[in-house]
């Protein structure tokens, strides 16, 4: 479990994150979405202990984590920046860090296997591809089999095969009760593996909630209709409250009226309708429109 | 939120990792530094130097003869010249310690792996003490047996480790560098570039002491204080041409410039954003 309280972290002038408070629980896979800038790297350096917050607090497992007698029982990351030594084999690069948590060899070679990274355990770390980069700081992440994973764009330079090796592990780190906390910029993947979200945008909690929820929020009420006379169906449906949108084609976007309301009134005026769906927003589009509102809502209030 | 809460898994998941201490740290560091090439490489040119450069100044040129003037201790501090040299390709190891790390992004992983940061700072002093410690004694003896040997097949004067000060020479030209390695660590850590850690590790044990040994007398009353003059006294360094300070006041000045850098290194590493 990740609780962060009222966290502050400026660097300089700049306050990267501002009274920021979530928590993440364990045994399921939370996403960390937010805007470039949001925040996002800063709060999980903050959670590592790397960072040093202005104010607020940050517990990992309901401890501080620069307290902890096993850090890597505790806490396992990777972060959006190489964080290993490009003089070093993968090999070395992951045993001099299970040295310090007194893991054997044994373990090292199992993360090297689990990560794909068996053909190349003695190549040294400066001549990987970002992929195989990835994939090691993922097995550094994984050595100590922490009880909470942060993950800072996992996905980011892997292959097909990379992404979905990715996807599993989540989910089955999250199956095993561990708490999982992931950043990416990918949607669609995030879609597949996350059920609970944490959303920032400049350095605020834009909102926390299951991924279904989030969705649902940001589709609210919008219907797809198809008939061939869009003009009068939009005629028909004018009232307060309704905003109907078109795009050009026979589609028409309607929200403020629900499916029965508009198949109704259309049936009413004699308008022949080949389509009629609730809209279901992808989780790429309810972000869109949620970041766009924060940024202009934020835009706003500081002139 | 509360649908989540109620599907929590327990049990605790099970794991390898055990609690951090300092000789596990100590062996994660062991595991780095022995992997590198830079530590091959610098502790490769650091044993030709010493031993190399001290056989060839013993190997021509006219004899070394024991006088009044030229002590024995003072002959063999002229075969240990090496030590002038050894000590910068020595300082880029020490340096590289944390800038190599600051570098590279491996920082990140090791502090957050070791959160109380400190142990990262001992252990790395204690496996570069441990490996420049021996390995430049043994250097410094090798340096004494083949130069006193080649001296004394030329003609010069017998010179053995009993005579006045030839013990405190050898063994202190490995005391010094040691030190000197753990000021390179310091100023590593201190600086967090390589760049500028070597710059400023120059500077101080090559540049300046040259400089200043250059400039009149009335205005270097400091000049036995710097670290590599005060430090020199320890084993002769040659280019320390006033020796204000006796050798282990000279050694402890040096060592006091290593716990001060060390000391803010410890400062610097706890307090500040990684």
């Amino acid at each position: 479990m990740i609780e962060v309280e009222g966290l502050t972290k400026r660097y300089g002038d700049k306050t990267a994150v501002d009274g920021l408070s979530f928590v993440v629980e364990p045994g399921v896979v939370t996403g960390f979405l937010g805007p470039n800038g949001a925040g996002k790297s800063t709060t999980m350096r903050v959670i590592a202990g790397l960072d040093r917050p202005d104010s607020g607090t940050v517990r990992v497992n309901g401890k501080h984590y620069p307290y902890a007698a096993a850090p890597m029982a505790e806490l396992g990351i990777l972060l959006d920046a190489r964080s290993v030594h490009p003089g070093l084999s993968a090999r070395n690069n992951l045993l001099a860090l299970a040295r310090t948590a007194g893991i054997g060899r044994r373990r090292v070679d199992e993360v090297i296997e689990l990560a794909g990274l068996g053909e190349v355990t003695g190549t040294r770390a400066g001549g990987f591809s970002l992929g195989m980069g990835q994939r090691l700081g993922v097995a550094a992440a994984l050595l100590g089999q922490p009880q909470t994973v942060v993950l800072d764009e996992p996905v980011n330079g892997l292959d097909p095969d990379g992404v979905r090796w990715i996807r599993l592990l989540l989910k089955s780190l999250a199956a095993e009760g561990r708490t999982v906390f992931v950043s990416s910029h990918l949607m669609s993947e995030m879609a597949q593996t996350a059920t609970q979200l944490v959303v920032l945008g400049r350095g605020r909690l834009i909102t926390e909630s299951s991924v279904q929820d989030f969705v649902d929020q940001a589709a609210a009420g919008a219907v797809l209709v198809r008939t061939p006379d869009t003009a009068r169906l939009g005629q028909v449906l004018a009232a307060p409250g309704v905003t109907v949108t078109s795009d050009g084609t026979d589609l028409l976007r309607v929200s403020g009226a629900t499916a029965e309301q508009i198949g109704t009134a259309a049936w009413r005026a004699h308008l022949p309708v080949y389509e009629l769906t609730p809209a279901h927003a992808s989780l790429e589009e309810a972000f869109m429109q949620v970041t766009q509102d924060s940024v202009e809502y934020h835009a706003g209030a500081t002139r | 939120m509360t649908a989540v809460m109620g599907t929590r898994l327990a049990p605790v998941p099970v794991t390898v990792a055990g609690p951090v201490t300092q000789v596990r740290v100590v062996r994660a560091e062991w595991t780095k530094l022995r992997a590198l090439r830079s530590t091959w490489w610098c502790g490769l040119a650091a044993v030709v130097l010493i031993v190399g450069l001290g056989a060839a100044i013993a190997g021509s040129g006219t004899a070394y003869h024991v006088s009044a003037a030229d002590s024995a201790a003072k002959g063999i501090s002229a075969a240990l010249l090496g030590v002038l040299f050894a000590q910068l390709v020595l300082g880029v190891i020490g340096v590289l310690a944390f800038s190599g790390e600051y570098g590279t992004g491996m920082i990140r992983a090791t502090l957050a792996a070791v959160p109380a940061r400190l142990p990262v700072l001992w252990a790395k002093l204690i496996v570069l003490a441990g490996l420049v410690l021996p390995v430049t004694l043994l250097c410094a003896v090798a340096d004494f047996f083949i130069a006193t040997a080649l001296e004394s097949a030329r003609g010069g004067s017998v010179i053995s480790l009993t005579d006045p000060g030839v013990l405190r020479t050898v063994a202190g030209s490995s005391l010094y560098l040691t030190v000197v390695v753990v000021i390179a660590l310091a100023l590593g850590a201190l600086l967090r570039r390589t760049a500028a850690g070597l710059s400023v590790f120059a500077a101080v044990f090559f540049v300046i002491p040259i400089v200043v040994g250059a400039l009149p007398h009335t205005i270097t009353g400091f000049a036995p204080y710097l670290p590599s003059n005060a430090g020199g006294t320890l084993w002769g360094n040659p280019l320390t041409t006033t020796q204000a300070l006796s050798p282990w006041t000279g050694f402890a000045v040096l060592c006091g410039y290593a716990v001060v850098l060390t000391g803010l290194a410890a400062w610097r590493l706890r307090r500040r954003d990684a």
